[in-house]
């Protein structure tokens, strides 16, 4: 179900405080099926890794969409950083993709 | 201020391409605001949206009918889970998600409001109540926050069950003996005009559409997905037999849509303002259900502690 609730006239805007407490946050990861990647899904709270990973099964995997999961503690996950993102992955360098030589129609595929 | 400029026009073009904002991206302190808020009041909407369905869970009529119920206010909790899980991304906490639920400051969708007084009311609200979100939800898919986004299609594929096993249950009900059919009547002029209300104030009421939709927040505007809804459900209640509860209903050949009578917007703010039947009742049952974990929730954390400190224990 949903949503959007309009603003009341004199609604208090919510401060960000950003406070940590309650569980630890961990990162949930599956695998749809053998011989597939884990893939990022989602976040839960636990208290520990066992409840870690029956909560990712409850919350991710009502619907048979995993046979595998990860759960791993979020502050331990590293970032590359946004502005860092032309620097890094923006290198066209045409001659590492096969299209970029030609070869001549008498060959046919290669 | 040079460096400021680029942040923002790189957030810009990111929106103007029709790519997703990440989290770590850049984004104007409002963009965030606004997305916290959406976001967050959507879930508290998923995570209330339990307690009129679960009033009904022990009284289903029949087994299989009990254990749609259970797995569809599963979804409910499952959806709120998401949803939390991509407010945390712009920085807020869960815990603070909460507080700010149970002290009023952030509101549910008004929907969950009213009470659900019969069977036939989990019919209505599937059909209704979840076509009408699905309506919503379908855009919100395509909205600019990426974990929004991604939260929206999973929660879009598990949705249309939830309206398609509350028109079976309409359809039943409908068929079923006068007394049967008249308990959907009931339920459908009971749940149809805050379900349509469910889209928020006309377009000319609601001041931050035009920003949302410069932002690609919302794609399509309160009205326009209003409309939507309705073109959709009037066949589906005609199939039924069933009256749609409105005497200014009628199809408009020059439109191609169907006219609706006004809705009663002073109703609309009453319960928004928390005056709706059920406000104080969903909130004191949330706050105790809260208040009554405290001690797992401590017990939890007491356990890991201690099994942290005994791994330590055992390396060193």
């Amino acid at each position: 179900m949903s949503y959007e609730v309009p603003l009341i006239e004199g609604e208090t805007e919510a401060e960000l405080k950003g406070t940590a407490g309650g569980y630890p946050l961990w990162e949930v990861f599956v695998r749809a099926s053998r011989g597939l990647n884990h893939v990022h899904v989602g976040s839960v709270h636990a208290s520990d890794v066992d409840t870690a990973l029956q909560n990712a099964r409850d919350v991710y995997t009502r619907r048979s969409e995993g046979v595998s999961l990860w759960v791993v503690p979020s502050a331990a996950i590293s970032a590359s950083e946004p502005h860092d993102q032309d620097a890094w992955f923006d290198s066209p360098k045409a001659y590492r993709h096969p299209t970029f030589y030609e070869i001549p129609e008498a060959i046919g595929h290669m | 201020m040079a460096n400021e400029l680029s942040h923002e026009e790189r957030f810009e073009a990111i929106l103007a391409a029709d790519q997703k904002i990440e989290p770590r991206d850049w984004m104007p302190e409002a963009y965030r605001k606004t997305m916290i808020r959406q976001i967050s009041q959507h879930a508290h909407s998923e995570v209330i949206g339990q307690q009129p369905e679960g009033n009904w869970i022990t009284r289903a009529p029949t087994l299989r009918r009990k254990a749609i119920l259970m797995a569809k206010v599963q979804d409910e909790a499952g959806h709120g889970l998401y949803l939390y899980s991509a407010a945390e991304t712009l920085g807020i906490a869960r815990d603070e998600l909460n507080e700010l639920l149970h002290s009023g400051r952030q509101k549910y969708s008004s929907i969950f409001n009213y009470p659900t007084l019969s069977w036939a009311d989990m019919g209505a609200i599937g059909w209704l109540v979840d076509g009408a979100a699905i309506t919503n939800q379908v855009m919100l898919t395509r909205t600019s926050y990426g974990p929004y986004s991604r939260a929206m299609i999973r929660v879009c594929k598990e949705e249309s069950f939830h309206q398609r096993q509350g028109y079976e249950i309409m359809i039943a009900l409908a068929n079923g003996t006068p007394a049967q059919h008249e308990m959907a009547q009931d339920a459908l002029n009971r749940f149809w005009w805050p379900s349509i209300s469910m889209f928020g104030p006309p377009d000319d009421q609601s001041p931050n559409t035009e920003q949302s939709m410069a932002w690609k927040i919302k794609l399509e505007t309160n009205d326009a997905l209003r409309q939507r809804f309705i073109d959709m459900t009037v066949p589906q209640a005609e199939f039924l037999g069933l009256t749609i509860p409105d005497p200014d209903l009628k199809w408009n050949e020059e439109t191609k849509h169907y006219d609706f009578g006004d809705i009663d917007w002073d109703d609309f703010w009453q319960v928004v303002k928390g005056n709706g039947p059920c406000n104080r009742e969903r909130m004191a049952h949330k706050q105790k259900a809260w208040d009554d974990g405290a001690w797992v929730r401590e017990a939890a954390m007491a356990h890991a502690s201690k099994q942290h400190d005994r791994t330590l224990a055992a390396t060193a």
